[in-house]
């Protein structure tokens, strides 16, 4: 039965599981507050979260199985938000359970860093969620000022502090192209509702609206610097060098999926109309970002901001399956971000194990000959580069993830055939920074006086494992993902003729 | 009903804001342009509230519960930047380079 | 024909409005630029105030003139940063010309928005607005939509104040003593 989202109790039953996470976070919140900050404290706070965590993404799961479906509302009810929250749980269970061993470790005692993290995970499942442009930017929002938060978490770290003004700075910058834009899609077509928006540009023609395009194009800035797409990723590296390793790896994750979904929602539910017009746009955005991305990415080394470019040349090959806008084109998108979180959050996870060894753990030195003192370790890293890289069989799902991208944006009704050029051509150039990591560790000598790495404590090694065996299962066997990723994107989002999605897009058939 | 010429004004003033931004590199004045932004895009919706009914107004509630939520963490930031450098020049902040 | 004395209002508070926020991005010191700018809010406020937006001018007066840039003024004298830099706090010849070009991007924009019209099948009519204005006082005129329609964007922005509020602590809170 589908809910009616004007009813106070069947809204708040739609969004049971963004009620529960927050309402949960609320209380670990109470939990943290309660006495000094302590190494105790701050761990029970953080398996508190993780098990929040757990119990939401089942939730999530137990709810997506029943496909409840609602009329237009201000939230949307459908396989999409699931699959997306499944994600930004997912992140979240990562990051938390790195942090609770990277933070003492740091000298971060605060509870309240699990506690924001949940936070912004709410705000990610608000952002997946939201129908009406007002609960989308409050979404955002919610995340933007959690994260802001998080970067600047350490408060003995001059870096730590700078990323976090950088971040805050730009992300408040960003915020208000956002917003502006917002404002002039709400003046060309009366609504906030992104279905109410894409019927009366369908319906008024509004397609050629001075004040509609200006607003689209404001959003896609807002939106460019949430992704860190080039050209406004000049934030990334930084934040995430000074941000807590754990956090870096959300925000490279989490964070970027969040504003993908967001991003989607709003251009295939409110803008199929003007799909000429934005097509052009988000096309050299993909092209700029993976170009720009991936060669800047082979002049670092220092592995953190090495990962920075390879996310920004990753949120380019996503892109690319934004650009062709088909239903298979949304599978792949899932795909691919669930891939690119897996790999991500291991390559972070392998940095903080790195750096128990008492230095930071993110120099190219760190992993000279790692594979010699710590043969565990490396074949993970390699595991996880050669997946970003899109390696066949080593590299797991990262090789279906790019090929599905590919396969989309080829088979699109309009193929995407030069962006899949680029998209193979800096993948090819990827490699140069990927395999030389790899090389490092496997051929080069130890350094005499590196310090020795002591074995990973319990939950970072389960994060690595799991990682590993997730991103090989799904490597040989991708099938049931594929198929899970279809079929919400099936619920969620309308088979489409003539490559533009349609207005049904999102909304069911 | 002057709305168009409030949206002008908007986006003047909008435009003022953005080339502050760019321009200046004490970051709390950095902060109040985009301040001066969001006011713009705040006259901006009440305009269109006059057009379309009370939800540019209500939106305008919301931006500024956000503007004062960005205020409360960005400042604390600033404070926290400025106890570890003694300044808030973005030209002397530097420890992390491209 | 439209009421000179109103036009004739509107054109001085926006004028004000915007030498008032010209003055304010050129300012060295910080407190001046902070008070220019609660002079461009003070001007939005009148102009939102003959707008029919009469809670609106209210609260920018309140909350945003009185409150957030009031605590600006209180973070810029804690830390003492009154005195202008010695330095032009301007960025170089590069940030000038992309600043510069923004700008003209953003001229531009002014153009295409000064010749849209909105689309007049989505425009409440006069009547309906006035009605809606007289029949109600000014707050219950905003209180309906924000606790009816717009209930759930409400309740999300006590999580979000909640969110700054323990973000802020955290971060501001004195170095752990260790």
């Amino acid at each position: 039965m589908p809910y009616d989202l004007g009813i106070p109790g069947q809204l708040t039953l739609a969004l049971a599981p963004d009620l529960v996470l927050l309402g949960g976070a609320m209380a670990l919140m109470l939990v943290a507050a309660w006495g000094p900050e302590s190494a105790a404290r701050q761990r029970t706070v953080g398996i508190g979260a993780l098990v929040l965590c757990v119990a939401v993404l089942a939730m999530v799961i137990a709810v997506a199985i029943r496909q409840p479906s609602a009329a237009n509302g201000v939230i949307a009810v459908d396989g999409f938000r699931w699959a997306a929250d499944a994600l930004f749980l997912l992140a979240a269970i990562i990051a938390i359970a790195l942090s609770i061993d990277y933070n003492p470790r740091e000298g971060i005692l605060a509870g309240e860093a699990h506690v924001l993290t949940l936070f912004a995970t709410g705000g990610m499942m608000l952002m997946a969620a939201a129908r009406d442009l007002m609960v989308l930017f409050l979404g955002i929002e919610l995340m933007s000022i959690a994260v802001y938060a998080m970067v600047g978490l350490n408060r003995r770290s001059p870096r730590a502090a700078e990323g976090s003004l950088k971040y805050f700075l730009l992300g408040a910058f960003a915020t208000a192209f956002l917003l502006y834009g917002i404002a002039l899609v709400y003046g060309a077509t009366g609504s906030t509702n992104l279905a109410e928006i894409g019927e009366r540009i369908a319906a008024l023609g509004l397609s050629r609206s001075p004040m509609l395009l200006v607003g689209i194009a404001l959003l896609l800035v807002g939106f460019g610097f949430k992704l860190a797409a080039a050209p406004f990723h000049m934030w990334a590296p930084d934040v995430y060098e000074g941000a807590p390793t754990p956090i870096s790896g959300f925000m490279a994750a989490g964070v970027k999926a969040a504003a993908f979904a967001a991003f989607l929602r709003v251009w295939l539910e409110a803008f199929p109309g003007v799909y000429t017009e934005w097509h052009k746009a988000v096309w050299w955005l993909a092209a700029t970002t993976m170009v720009v991305g991936n060669i800047i990415a082979l002049q670092q080394k220092n592995l953190k901001r090495m990962l920075a470019y390879s996310s920004i040349g990753h949120t380019g090959f996503i892109l690319v399956a934004l650009a062709a806008g088909t239903p298979q084109a949304a599978t792949a998108f899932l795909f691919y971000l669930f891939a690119y979180t897996l790999a991500t959050m291991g390559a972070f996870a392998v940095i903080i194990a790195v750096g128990q060894s008492g230095g930071s753990g993110d120099r190219i030195e760190d992993f000279h000959g790692l594979w010699h003192s710590n043969p565990g370790l490396a074949v993970a890293m390699m595991v996880f580069m050669l997946a970003l890289l899109g390696f066949p069989v080593f590299g797991g799902m990262g090789f279906f993830a790019k090929w599905y991208v590919l396969q989309a944006a080829l088979q699109a009704p309009a193929p995407q055939t030069r962006l899949a050029i680029i998209l193979v051509i800096t993948s090819t150039i990827s490699a140069g920074y990927y395999v030389w990591v790899v090389m490092v560790m496997f051929m080069k000598q130890r350094a005499t006086d590196a310090l020795r790495i002591p074995p990973m404590p319990a939950m970072t090694r389960w994060v690595v494992t799991a990682s590993v065996a997730l991103i090989l299962f799904f490597g040989v066997y991708p099938e049931p993902l594929v198929r899970l990723a279809r079929a919400s994107t099936a619920v969620g989002i309308a088979p489409v003729d003539g490559g533009p999605a349609s207005t049904a897009a999102l909304q069911g058939q | 009903m002057m709305v168009p010429e409030a949206l002008a004004l908007s986006a003047v003033l909008f435009c003022i804001g953005v080339v502050g931004v760019l321009t200046r590199r004490n970051a709390i004045i950095i902060f109040m342009c985009v301040e001066l932004m969001l006011n713009a895009v705040n006259l901006s919706f009440v305009a269109f509230s006059r057009l379309y009914g009370m939800t540019g107004q209500v939106f305008v509630v919301f931006v500024m519960t956000v503007a004062a939520a960005e205020a409360a963490v960005g400042l604390a930031i600033i404070i926290s930047i400025f106890r570890h450098r003694q300044t808030v020049d973005l030209t002397n902040i530097n420890l992390l380079k491209g | 024909m439209p009421n000179f004395f109103y036009e004739l209002h509107f054109y001085l508070f926006g004028l004000f409005a915007i030498a008032s926020a010209l003055t304010f991005v050129t300012r060295k010191s910080p407190v001046a630029a902070a008070l220019w700018l609660v002079s461009t809010m003070f001007s939005l406020a009148a102009l939102y105030v003959m707008m029919d937006a009469h809670f609106i001018g209210a609260i920018q007066v309140l909350v945003y003139a009185g409150a957030i840039m009031v605590v600006f003024l209180f973070v810029v004298m804690l830390l003492n940063l009154g005195h202008p830099d010695e330095l032009s706090d301007l960025r170089g010849k590069w940030g000038r010309l992309a600043a510069g070009l923004l700008g003209l991007a953003i001229l531009a924009q002014v153009m295409a928005l000064s010749r849209t019209r909105p689309e007049a099948s989505l425009v409440q009519s006069d009547f309906d607005r006035l009605a809606e204005l007289r029949g109600e006082n000014a707050v219950a005129a905003i209180a309906k939509p924000l606790f009816s329609d717009h209930l759930l964007a409400f309740e999300l922005t006590s999580v979000l104040l909640l969110v700054a509020i323990v973000g802020a602590v955290v971060i501001g809170k004195r170095r752990a003593s260790t």
